[in-house]
């Protein structure tokens, strides 16, 4: 799951700013405060793990975001949720029963 | 301990959060003493009623778990879609009521490594926050493990890029 590459802080700054639209190097240093050394260096972890995409236009390279990962990231993730979901529902249940034994247990007890 | 309100968010509310590309931190808070989540989250004949959930098609069709330190679990599950695969692994540390460490192999991929488990209860007004942080050995190991216990075509709605941001804002600070 390449898509994790987000998950460093400045990446993560990268994306965000990049919703807005494509932009080349010099200009995401600009806005973020970022050396551009600094910046093609993140860049070219977000385009290996095929976060972003180069698109050339009036002689610059504009990075823009590809959907298609954070869509299977998202996905990923809702599905190990719902996964764990269910399981603590099942245990909410099972808590439930436990204290009812504890209260039958001890009949004058308050809790 | 009567009057106290403080800010409370839904209390069953499961949380989330990817802490790097190896680990995943799950919490939620569970009506109840310690001892009784404790219990319910090792004890075999308990989890062998949750930890496979009937709702996503699986079922538990035995459930082995020796809780002391050096002892060792087995789960074995069969999948909604008829395949059977086990996790197991042995606790490194138990605290009983509060702590509780242990490794997990996925055993269809044994080879890939062991997840390190770290559960914590926390017991507060007679509820309890369970926090649970899976350390995986790599990415791969970690996807493989969770695609496993999915029921396949339990496909999701796809969402927007803008979701995503808003859920990862949280891991990412």
């Amino acid at each position: 799951m390449q898509a994790f590459a987000i998950l460093e802080p400045n990446r993560f700054r990268i994306v965000e700013l990049l919703r807005s639209g494509a932009r080349p190097v010099n200009d995401i240093a600009k806005r973020l405060k970022l050396n551009q050394p600094q910046v093609s260096k993140h860049l070219l972890v977000l385009k290996k793990a095929r976060l972003v995409e180069v698109k050339p236009h009036a002689q610059q390279r504009f990075y823009a975001l590809r959907a298609e990962p954070f869509r299977e990231l998202h996905e990923w993730l809702e599905k190990y949720r719902h996964l764990w979901d269910a399981r603590f529902e099942g245990m909410d249940k099972l808590i439930e029963e436990e204290l009812e034994k504890k209260q039958e247990e001890k009949p004058h007890g308050r809790k | 301990m009567a009057e106290n309100r403080g800010f409370e968010p839904p209390m069953n509310d499961t949380f989330m959060e990817l802490r790097s590309d190896r680990e995943i931190v799950i919490a939620r808070t569970f009506r109840g003493p310690a001892r009784i989540v404790f219990d319910v989250y090792t004890r075999a004949d308990l989890v062998k009623r949750w930890w496979a959930p009937k709702s996503l098609g699986a079922r538990m069709l035995d459930c082995q778990a020796d809780v002391r330190p050096g002892g060792t679990y087995r789960y074995l599950i069969r999948a909604g879609g008829g395949e059977e695969y086990a996790f197991s692994g042995r606790y490194t540390e138990v605290t009983p009521y509060s702590r509780l460490v242990y490794t997990q192999v996925f055993e269809p991929m044994a080879d890939a490594g062991e997840v390190i488990v770290t559960a914590t209860f926390d017991e507060f007004d007679g509820n309890t926050r369970f926090v649970s942080r899976e350390l995986y050995p790599s990415k791969e190991a970690r996807d493989a493990t969770i695609a496993s216990g999915m029921e396949k075509g339990m496909r999701e709605t796809m969402n927007q890029l803008d979701e995503l941001v808003v859920s990862l804002k949280g891991g990412a600070e």
